[in-house]
Order: C-alpha cells, then structure tokens, then sequence
C-alpha cells in the first residue's frame, strides 16, 4: 500500500472520530500520526499545528498540512479530502433524514435540545483561545475583551477587531 | 412584544459559493463566528434559530460544526450541488494560503515571522467567538436550564478540559429530553 493509500485511510479513520472538530481530534492523530506510524516527530507535529492556525479557515485544515508534511502535495490532497469527505457523507445523509422527518412533531425540539450544547461549546472555544492568548501578557485580554463587547453588542464588521487587534500585536507583541 | 417577521433569502448557487468563501477566508481562529455573521446577520440565508438547529446537529456529528453545517445547508437549497458549493467555498481560500505557508516552510524551515500579528489577530477572534456565543444565547432567549446546559458545557470544556465527544454524550441527552419535556411530548410536563 502506497503511503498515499495509508495517509487517506488514517485521515478517513480520524474524520470520523472527530465529534466536536480539530481540537477534539488532536490527541488522536498525534498517536496516529506520530506514534503509531511514525510519520512526525513530536516537535514538527507542533510546528505544524501552529502554522495551520496562521491561516485562517476550519482549523481541521490542520490535517492538510500534516498530509504536506508527510508526503507534499499528493499527501496533502489525501489528508484532507480523508478528514472531510467520511464526515460530509454522514451530514449529507442528517441532513437528508431530517427533511424526512420534518413532519414529525419531535424533530424540532429534539433539534432545539442541542443548541444549547452547541452554543456553550463555541463559547468554550473562545474561553480557550482567549486563555492561550493570555500568555502574552495582559494586553491582549484588552483585545478579547473589546471584541466580546463590539460583537456581543453591535452589528459592525469584526473585522476591524481582528484587524486592530494584529496591528496591536505587531507593535506591542514583539 | 411581538418579534418582527424574519425575512430570510434563498441564495443562488452563486452566492452560496461566495457567501462560505467569505467565511473561509475571513475565519481567523475558527470560522463558527463568521459563520454565523454571514449567514444570519448578512445574508439572511437563516433565521437564528434555524441556523443554531442545523449547527446543533453539526456538533453531534464527528467533523467541524461549520463544515457539517455547510453540507446540510447547501443541500437544503440546491441539493449536491448546493453541498458541493458550500463545501468548496469554506475550504478553498484557506487551503490555497495554507499551501503558501507550507511552501514558505518548506523552504526556510520556518513560519514566517508574523507570530506577535496572529497573536493580536488571534485575541481579537477569541472575542469574537465569545461574543458570538453571547448573541445567539441573547436572541434565542434560551430557557434557564437550557442556560444551565450551556454553561456546563462551558465548564466542561474550557475548564475540566474533558474531552468533547464525552460533553456531547453526556450533555446532549439531557439536553434533548429537557427539550422534548417543554414541548409537552414526554414527562407529561405542560407545555407552559
């Protein structure tokens, strides 16, 4: 079996493992990837991850640059499409069953159910990149929290947030 | 105090496409707040509370919230085609600036020295995401145990640093039965 063949399989494993996206997901294909197959060491798997979070996106698209890593270009295609088809197959077909079901007088609530958990898992997400983002000092709580308040409370565009806040960053961060 | 009608659009193929390439590509630090930026607050593909149903069901299944999201919202509106399109436009930009940041680390053994900038980027989205996750619990008006579900889900998390398979596990069951019992399908509860 090709390495191409094995990176597609392992990532194919991976998507389906990966309730709650990327960060859930990343102690496992740490043990696939550099345990189990010996394809990284431990410093590189780092490297990589934190070069996949310079760029902006779904951070499963960590996958991607695990694939490159391994074997370029060819690996790349492979680890990503393993992480997103298997788990865009399974919505595809969620997505069909509750148009079936759309009729039914529990699919609503039963739906409703899981907003809670989805709205309080996001809010952890920030919680914890705004944690990592304490460890370089006090400054950038500053800027979590004026774009809590500017998103939270008004309709401007964030972007100026993100952009003020690598402005910041590029002077103050140094 | 009656809430106005939402008035919602269904986009062309076009504009599905468009609508997640903006996603993509402005979704610095996860693209959940984005997400719902442009889908609710821009575009009005989605009322809020239909877009944190189908992000619900995303969280359930294994993968990205967002990108299940996008599979289900895609179909909704123009069928594969549709799924296809959301899909294509919420990973491409990334993928093309993340070959780039491959390529420049391949070469100089590096990351290229933008580290203090994505630091300051990454601080402003973390706002933003917990922002975000402020307005969708404010304008859902969610029930106070449902508050409470959220905040354990929080908790769980961000503090206990469980893992996120477990929360949903544990937490989604509850959840739903809480929800089912308000609707006044079990339990016998009435409904108000």
């Amino acid at each position: 079996m090709t390495i191409i063949l094995q990176i597609l399989l392992t990532f194919s494993i991976l998507s389906l493992v990966a309730v709650g996206g990327a960060n859930a997901v990343l102690p496992e294909m740490h043990r696939q990837l550099v345990e189990l197959h010996g394809w990284l060491d431990d410093v590189t798997f780092s490297q990589l991850y934190a070069l996949a979070q310079a760029a902006p996106g779904p951070n499963i698209l960590v996958a991607s640059v695990m694939g490159w890593r391994i074997a370029g270009a060819g690996g790349m295609a492979a680890a990503t499409l393993g992480m997103l088809v298997p788990a865009a197959v399974l919505a595809w077909g969620m997505a069909g069953l509750t148009q079936r079901l759309r009729g039914s007088a529990w699919l609503k609530p039963a739906q409703g159910g899981l907003v809670p958990v989805a709205i309080g898992l996001i809010l952890a997400a920030g919680v914890t990149m705004a944690q990592a983002s304490y460890t370089h000092g006090v400054m950038p709580l500053v800027v979590v929290a004026a774009s809590t308040l500017l998103v939270w409370r008004t309709d401007y565009n964030p972007l100026w947030m993100l952009a003020g806040g690598g402005l910041l960053g590029a002077f103050f961060l140094t | 105090m009656p809430e106005a009608p939402p008035t919602t659009a269904i986009p062309t193929r076009a504009a599905l496409f468009t609508g997640y390439l903006r996603i993509g590509l402005f979704g610095f630090g996860g693209v959940a707040a984005w997400a719902r930026r442009v889908i609710v607050e821009e575009r009005r593909w989605l009322t809020e509370r239909e877009y944190a149903e189908v992000l619900g069901l995303g969280q359930i299944l294994p993968g990205p919230n967002v990108g299940n999201a996008a599979v289900m919202i895609g179909r909704r509106f123009h069928g594969l085609a549709g799924a296809l399109l959301a899909t294509a436009g919420l990973y491409c930009a990334p993928l093309i600036i993340l070959i780039g940041l491959c390529l420049f680390y391949d070469r100089y053994g590096q990351l290229p020295a933008v580290a203090p900038v994505m630091n300051g980027i990454a601080a402003g989205a973390a706002g933003m995401v917990i922002g975000t996750a402020f307005k969708m619990a404010g304008k859902l008006k969610l029930r106070w145990d449902a508050l409470l579900v959220l905040l354990l889900a929080t908790l769980a998390a961000a503090v206990l640093r469980m893992p996120l398979p477990l929360i949903v596990l544990l937490l989604a069951p509850v959840s739903i039965a809480l929800s089912l019992r308000q609707a006044g399908l079990i339990g016998g509860a009435p409904a108000r």
